[in-house]
């Protein structure tokens, strides 16, 4: 019998359970399986540091929230229309973020007095009424995994395991999923065992058929591909789009690609899958330590490398010293800092964005370092090449500031063309530049380039330029070793000018009406929640116009203009206000913050009420 | 063996130009100390590099921080002087990504095994191409006299006016405790021992790890000295040469022999006999008696201090093995396809 059809726009879909539970699987399958089907998504998965926390408890919950729709969305959406909890504990830990009405899907079979007392429940919720304001829908998802896999030849523990793929088929079922890609996925992922592969796709079929028959759910619905512009697409986090973007720009500038790291949350998947891009010449190398990792790929950028090293904050303050040598030597160098919530070691699984005053002053000296900040999880692809042309162009480090949630994130992404990537070919010196006053030919490593104020390149191996550079203070010119008081006051001055004079396109302003009088101005992954709350606001009648920024240092030349633009700037930071600072510093404008520093990203719904509160009142809450 | 012929050098371009040692030379002041050992050790490098035959700019020195890390000034040939103890990590960068330069690195006792010492281990055990040349003078002294990690026990200096209170690293035992390939010992008064030590170095493939005891006339003057005094230095230094009986002594008297307990000592050739002297081999598997060997000098009087090439053994250097794996996956899997990568495998067309 089939079911009645009910069409959706959108639907946020959470699923949580024990750390050991799959649930980061589950999501990325069912996200994978959206996102060929068409609908716009956006992910955000939420885990703890610990591998394994202790079974059941509230410290070992992972999350991966799931916002797919028929139309173009910005953010994983603020609060679940379904919950699916593997466990009391998953339940807690985000009935919170459950409004009244909306549906949670419960495994039965772990709702034991043991499991409910472990995480402070003294009735069983699912049976004592307090649920009542919301569909619960108690289903023994494990008994029913192990009955369905009773014929095949695997134990009963490696049976209720496959309780998350049934849980996988279920809801397939009941948003309309296509099946085929996750069996072809179970088939790639368990060709080497083939027992757990045939109880995988039974438990997912099982599931699948299970929504069909039960009276649990009387409706299956329905969300139509989004309409997105033509082209071809695909599912893409903000660590591959990085990784991508890299590799992309090895190709455009023409340089061979050497990344230096160390591991670290939440920046490894960076090493990992350039690891695995040897193919592409990209040479990768785990150092013994942060400032390993960086001094490596400063080694290699003097050889002629596209030069990287990928880290998150506590390796970024490892690496200041080397990064403040790039600095002086006048090096490209990519420094990738993916932000975790901080200090010292902080939240490593959950995002922040309170490294930007570290990539901006995090050094002694005057070190100014350009900084790109991408905005979406597919952006990071271009600000990766963002910062290869500055790097390159202006022979200088440059900081990449994604961050937790961009990183693991994922969105559909519009695959560029090839053909479309920017030509970035790097000309190395090959010739002498200057001649001494006896008529010699010279090679002065520090002799500038009048437009860009950038050193020449000449690589070891180049005949007749063989130079020396360091740490120590250089005359102008020659590069040899100066300590002359005039010499090092012009060239503190003219490293900053480099920075300063940076081209970059100017800040764009989304202001629909042109007469709004409140701006909200962001940077990095902000820029959904941000948007959505400003496309909300204006539904809502009210006027604000929206700009970010992808470039923090330099900042874009008309940003003060813009600034002065507005009667109140509303400035929301994942950090208390370190973009403000800067801005209220430089440009002397009374810009607002708004802060928050949960390790989660901002809801839109809350950045919508502080928009609506300055309109009406000048302040926010 | 020609340079064409060695591996650590096969790849790096020869010059068809006669070299000088005066080619080797900056137009910068050399701003050691009067009398610094210094001179000594840039004198025989500058001296030795030509020997090679390499294009000179196809060799780099690469240093950290301390009076030796002011060494590439001095050399014509491309250098960077880098940040306190880095050096082995930037010039692992450089000699994985060239293999077509000859890469050397200058450190010093605290440079290398104060502040540097994780990377100096890590160096040693990945054998990337490098040659580290560690001038070992056990003071701190561009910091003005301070002790360092090699200096004798009880050191009395500006930061320790009671005596310093740390156990002193022996830099060859921790060479070989990291299992470096290449482990030597030399002193920069003794310049035909020193250049065959270094080109010795020159010529092994993987990092190379040359300590050269180096005076520092400022701060601690004659901490060698029983090394380098005509009169006594034949009574306390040991000269290893491969493939050859350990005997030393004015006289010859004394021996390194195994004894029966498995340790290695200092005996009375007379005594045991000279076919009962430990032959030594610097080629062995085991670092274990090159190990044993190293521990046999007294820190503080000098006594039975054993120079020469104690390990050089080989094994494929880090950054070949890291060559072949990006040769590897091009022959296996074809060159890299950026469009077919950027599309992969799960795609949609709207």
């Amino acid at each position: 019998m089939s079911k009645q059809v009910v069409q959706l726009d959108q639907v946020i879909i959470r699923f949580a359970g024990d750390s050991g539970d799959g649930m980061q699987i589950t999501g990325d399958r069912f996200t994978s399986t959206t996102a060929t089907f068409g609908n716009d998504l956006s992910t955000l998965p939420d885990f703890p540091a610990e591998i394994r926390a202790p079974a059941g408890t509230l410290a070992g919950v992972s999350a991966f929230q799931l916002h797919f729709a028929d139309h173009d969305i910005m953010t994983p959406g603020d609060a679940p229309h379904v919950l699916v909890a593997m466990n009391p504990a998953a339940l807690k830990a985000n009935l919170k973020d459950m409004p009244r009405g909306r549906d949670i899907i419960a495994n039965t079979d772990e709702f034991t007095k043991r499991n409910l007392e472990k995480v402070g429940f003294t009735a069983n919720p699912l049976e004592d009424g307090s649920l009542d304001s919301f569909k619960v829908h108690p289903i023994a998802l494990t008994s029913l995994t192990v009955e369905a896999l009773k014929d095949c030849d695997i134990s009963k523990k490696e049976a209720e395991r496959a309780k998350n793929m049934f849980a996988l088929g279920m809801l397939s079922w009941l948003y309309h999923r296509p099946i085929e890609g996750t069996i072809a996925w179970l088939e790639a992922k368990f060709s080497s065992k083939p027992e757990i592969l045939k109880a995988n796709i039974a438990a997912f079929q099982a599931g699948w058929s299970y929504g069909e028959t039960t009276e649990e759910f009387s409706v299956q619905y329905e969300i139509r591909p989004a309409k997105l512009p033509m082209g071809t697409y695909r599912n893409i986090s903000g660590n591959l789009a990085l990784s991508y973007g890299l590799i992309a720009a090895s190709k455009c500038t023409g340089l061979p690609l050497f990344l230096g790291s160390y591991p670290i949350t939440p920046a490894s998947d960076i090493l990992h899958e350039l690891s695995k891009q040897k193919k592409f010449g990209v040479a990768t190398f785990q150092a013994e330590d942060e400032i390993a990792g960086v001094g490596a790929a400063i080694g290699a950028a003097y050889g002629g490398a596209l030069a990287i090293t990928t880290t998150s904050g506590p390796g970024v303050a490892l690496k200041s010293e080397a990064i403040g040598l790039a600095v002086s030597l006048e090096l490209p160098l990519i420094v990738i800092d993916v932000q975790r919530g901080g200090p010292s070691t902080g939240l490593p699984t959950k995002t922040e964005q309170s490294d930007l005053l570290q990539a901006m002053f995090g050094r002694n000296g005057e070190a100014p370092v350009p900084i790109v900040a991408p905005r979406s999880p597919s952006d990071c692809f271009n600000a990766a090449i963002e910062a290869a042309r500055i790097a390159t162009v202006y022979r200088t480090p440059v900081f990449i500031l994604s961050d937790g949630y961009l990183a693991n994130g994922s969105e559909p992404w519009l695959v560029p063309n090839e053909a479309d990537l920017p030509d970035l070919t790097v000309e190395f010196a090959t010739a002498p530049n200057h001649q001494s006053a006896d008529g010699t030919d010279e090679y002065w490593p520090y002799l500038r380039d009048p437009q860009t104020l950038a050193r020449p390149w000449a690589v070891p191996g180049t005949p007749g330029l063989e130079h020396r550079i360091g740490g120590l203070e250089k005359a102008d010119g020659t590069g040899h070793i100066s300590y002359d008081a005039t010499n090092h006051d012009l060239m503190v001055r003219t490293r900053a000018a480099k920075i300063d004079g940076i081209e970059i396109p100017d800040l764009y302003v989304d202001d629909p009406d042109g007469d709004a009088k409140v701006l909200m101005l962001g940077w990095g992954s902000t820029y959904g929640p941000i948007g959505v709350a400003c496309k909300h606001a204006r539904r809502a009648g009210l006027k604000v116009a929206q700009a970010h920024l992808r470039h923090l240092n330099p900042f874009p030349k008309n940003t003060g203009e813009v600034l002065k633009r507005y009667e109140h700037v509303i400035v929301p930071e994942m950090n208390l206000g370190q973009l403000a600072l800067l801005l209220r510093a430089k440009y002397l404008v009374d810009v607002m913050s708004y802060n928050q520093v949960r390790g989660l990203p901002f809801k839109s719904d809350e950045l919508r009420q502080v928009i609506e509160d300055v309109i009406a009142n000048g302040v926010h809450a | 063996m020609s340079t064409a012929e060695i591996p650590a050098l096969s790849l790096v371009p020869k010059t068809s130009i006669d070299q000088s040692a005066k080619d080797f030379k900056t137009d910068q002041e050399v701003r050691w100390c009067p009398g610094c050992g210094d001179y000594a050790i840039l004198a025989a490098v500058q001296g030795f590099l030509p020997e090679l035959g390499l294009a000179r700019e196809n060799i780099v020195f690469i240093s950290g921080i301390g009076c030796s890390s002011r060494f590439p000034y001095y050399m014509n040939t491309y250098g960077m002087h880098s940040i306190h103890g880095r050096a082995p990590a930037i010039a692992s960068g450089l000699a994985m990504t060239r293999p077509d330069l000859s890469v050397w690195v200058i450190t010093g006792d605290g440079d290398a095994l104060s502040i540097g010492g994780n990377h100096l281990i890590h160096a040693l055990r990945r054998n990337v191409n490098l040659k580290i040349l560690l001038f070992n003078n056990r003071i701190y002294g561009l910091t003005k006299g301070q002790y360092s990690p090699t200096s004798e026990i009880g050191k009395i200096t500006k930061s320790t006016p009671m005596g310093s209170l740390d156990y002193p690293f022996n830099p060859v035992s921790v060479a070989l405790g990291a299992e470096a390939t290449f482990v030597a010992r030399t002193i920069d008064s003794d310049r035909k021992h020193l250049t065959e030590v270094l080109r010795a170095a020159a010529e092994h493939e993987g990092t190379a790890l040359v300590e050269i005891y180096q005076n520092c006339n400022i701060f601690n003057d004659g901490a060698w000295e029983p090394l380098k005094d005509n009169d006594v230095r034949d009574d306390v230094t040991i000269r290893l040469v491969h493939g050859e009986p350990i005997r030393f002594g004015l006289d010859g008297s004394r021996g390194v022999a195994r004894m029966p307990d498995g340790t290695v000592q200092v005996v009375s050739v007379e005594q045991v006999g000279v076919d009962n002297l430990l032959v030594h081999d610097a080629h062995a598997a085991d670092p274990g008696v090159a190990f044993a060997l190293s521990r046999l000098s007294d820190s503080v009087s000098l006594q039975d201090t054993p120079i020469g090439i104690f390990r050089d053994v080989q094994r494929p250097s880090y950054d070949r093995l890291l060559r072949d794996q990006l040769a590897e996956a091009k022959a296996k899997q074809g060159e890299g396809d950026l469009g077919a990568l950027l599309r992969g495998n799960d795609t949609w067309v709207v």
